[in-house]
């Protein structure tokens, strides 16, 4: 690794192999040291530019840490993100939990600073099998299943990113990961896009999404929304900018998960649809592929994982206090949990664009350059899914968990509480940041890969924001008894493959298993029967004509076998000791052999 | 945090006025912003354009998750041929 260059990834992989030698006292300063030093090292390297930690591999140059202003932002935030992440559960004991989330977000940084599809797959499959021992910690009744199912289809995206990486450098003689020729898409550019696109839950591969974050642990969740989709989003931006077919993916997931999240009854499964929706306007971005448009992607990238990250703390919260997640068990919360009301409120505000918080200015972009790019009709809808995003995450989420009507148990209300110090500083690190990034978006600006040329605070954009989110608040207020929660789960589109499966199974255990059963039995009925006749001719003709007649050889055998038989006695350590000790003999006698 | 929003409650008559009046200047003020930088024809000829907007858009929305939701989507946990899930051990 060239001076100059530290790799995040091996500071956490390192870091993450310590945990459990580290107990009492030291183990809590430990967590907040190695996130701290890999964000440092994720500073120090935001100076550098150009390929580093490059090695030769076969015939090829694998490069462990292409540094450029694309891969420094996210870089910045996954770091920041895994020390607000650390510090939210610094109080869960298990280690194993901290050394998932860390080799995930080592995955995750590896795969950002990739230069070669090689090393980007490497780390790919590092962050899904790591993330899901995230959903497997909740040790819930459905955490096997669902993470099993998390990780067939990732695996699946991962064979398809593979086959593409594979055909690609069969076409163009390189791994080196950088932008497609997206205006002629080959085979490959389509494979590679799904096998990103999949992480980044293009609908209709983004079912796990939803299922497997509103089944994490309550920390896990708080790394899982952060981490996934947007190196997804990252690797996008890199290879397929400018794609077109992504405008349309990107506006189909934003309005498709605003309408999956208004109708959601469960708090953290609102917020996963919510990301589907969120992160359909980064590829919508990506997809338009200007200056700006990449720029809106990158920005909002960056603040999604601030405010979401804020928005599943809060909710964490409510499941590690209260153990519940549905709006029909919850209710009125203020009362009980304010700091989580007024953190959660902030996330709130910020998904929603609100003036002041962190997503007016991001979304704004990315819509913006779609009018300048004159993709008119993509820059309505996702104006339109906007709207959406406020109703139901700016006004139905804080309105049915901390107002509304209160459908808590005595044992809820009871264990109803603010969290853990930890939690609430780890939040208010997330909220001071999502309102800094709100009135102050230079910095974030000085980030982005592109010159930015956009100015947010306009007395127009302020005011069409306002009357915006002020007149869908009016239509949320007279007609939120449309949308009240209910006690159902919403059926997605992975029922179909669910039923396809089960389908297969039912395929495999009834015809196919009967006509196994049949072809065994006719086997055994006409063809071992005459085998077994056949052989047993034989068998006579051997004992009597050949071994009778000639040497007696078989005779002698059986003899000698039915006295050693009396030697075993049927257990295992004899067995083993006879063995090992005819072996030992064997090996001896060889050795003085060989020496003599 | 739970004092003012006590006091706020108590004083739902007064709140729900001063929303109103903010209604109200936020689509006033569409008389005394310069529009010229809108991108599209609607935005800068249609008076209230985005409060229709932002009214319009929230209740389609609410209207198409409702009917989706009456349409079969919102069902009962069987559909998946899973039970309910119950509480965790850490939970």
């Amino acid at each position: 690794m060239e001076a100059g260059f530290i790799h995040p990834s091996l500071l956490l992989i390192l870091g993450a192999l310590f945990i459990p030698f580290l107990q009492g006292p030291l183990r809590r300063p430990y967590l907040l040291l190695v996130p701290l030093l890999a964000l440092a090292a994720v500073i120090l390297n935001a100076a550098q530019h150009g390929n580093f930690a490059t090695f030769a591999f076969l015939d090829w140059q694998l490069v462990f840490g292409r540094v450029d202003k694309l891969s420094t932002v996210f870089a910045l935030i996954m770091a920041l993100m895994v020390v607000i992440g650390t510090i939210y559960g610094l109080h869960v004991d298990r280690a194993v939990e901290h050394m998932a989330a860390w080799f995930y977000a080592a995955g995750s940084l590896g795969a950002i600073y990739a230069g070669d599809y090689l090393t980007l797959f490497l780390f790919w499959e590092m962050m899904a099998f790591a993330s899901v021992f995230l959903i497997w910690f909740r040790r819930g009744p459905q955490s096997i299943p669902v993470g099993y199912r998390y990780l067939l289809i990732h695996t699946i995206g991962g064979v398809i990113l593979l086959a593409g990486i594979m055909l690609r450098y069969q076409a163009v003689g390189n791994i080196t990961f950088d932008l497609m020729d997206v205006a002629n898409p080959q085979p490959y550019t389509w494979l590679i896009m799904i096998g990103l696109g999949l992480n980044a839950a293009l609908v209709p591969l983004h079912s796990w999404l939803p299922e497997a974050y509103s089944e994490a642990s309550f920390n896990g969740a708080v790394f899982l929304c952060a981490f996934t989709t947007k190196t997804a989003v990252y690797t996008l931006a890199r290879a397929c900018a400018g794609m077109d077919i992504l405008v349309v993916a990107g506006v189909v997931m934003a309005l498709y998960g605003v309408i999956y999240a208004v109708m959601e009854n469960d708090i953290r499964k609102l917020l996963a649809w919510s990301i589907v929706s969120q992160v359909g306007y980064m590829v919508a971005g990506i997809g338009i592929g200007t200056d700006m448009a990449i720029n809106g992607a990158v920005a909002h990238a960056v603040v999604h994982i601030l405010y979401k990250s804020l928005l599943f703390m809060g909710t964490g919260a409510v499941l590690y206090m209260t153990g519940k997640t549905k709006f029909t068990e919850l209710g009125g919360l203020h009362a009980k949990m304010p700091i989580t009301f007024l953190f959660t409120a902030i996330g709130c505000l910020s998904i929603s664009a609100a003036p002041g918080f962190a997503a007016y200015v991001s979304k704004s972009m990315i819509i913006g350059a779609g009018f300048e790019a004159h993709q008119y009709w993509a820059a309505w809808l996702l104006m339109f899914g906007a709207t959406g995003t406020f109703m139901y995450n700016g006004l139905k989420l804080p309105y049915y968990l901390f107002f509304g009507p209160n459908n808590c148990s005595q044992d809820t209300w009871q264990k109803a509480a603010d969290p853990t110090a930890n939690m609430v500083f780890a939040m208010t690190l997330g909220a001071t940041l999502c309102v800094l990034v709100g009135i102050a978006p230079n910095a974030l600006y000085g980030l982005l890969p592109h010159a930015v040329d956009y100015t947010p605070y306009t007395a127009y954009h302020l005011v069409e924001t306002l009357q915006l989110l002020g007149f869908a608040a009016l239509a949320f207020c007279l007609l939120k008894r449309f949308i009240e929660p209910v006690d159902r789960i919403c059926v997605d589109i992975d029922w179909l493959y669910r039923m396809a499966g089960r389908g297969f199974l039912w395929l495999v255990r009834r015809p196919l298993q009967w006509c196994d059963t049949a072809w065994g039995e006719a086997y055994r009925v006409v063809g071992l029967h005459s085998l077994m006749t056949l052989s047993r001719f034989w068998s006579w003709f051997d004992w009597h004509a050949i071994d009778g007649v000639v040497d007696g050889l078989a005779r002698s055998v059986r003899a000698l076998g039915g006295r050693v038989r009396l030697l075993q006695s049927g257990q295992i350590q004899m067995t083993l000791f006879t063995a090992f000790s005819l072996a030992a003999i064997v090996l001896v006698t060889y050795i003085f052999f060989q020496l003599s | 945090m739970t004092h003012l929003i006590a006091f706020l409650q108590a004083n739902e008559k007064s709140v729900r006025a001063v929303c109103w009046a903010l209604l109200a200047v936020f689509a006033g003020a569409t008389f005394f912003v310069d529009n010229h930088h809108a991108h599209t024809w609607v935005e800068r000829h249609v008076p209230f354009f985005w409060s229709f907007f932002g009214f319009g858009a929230a209740a389609v929305i609410i209207g198409a998750a409702r009917w989706l939701g009456r349409s079969g989507i919102q069902t009962g946990p069987e559909v998946y041929g899973c039970a309910p899930s119950a509480t965790c051990e850490d939970e």
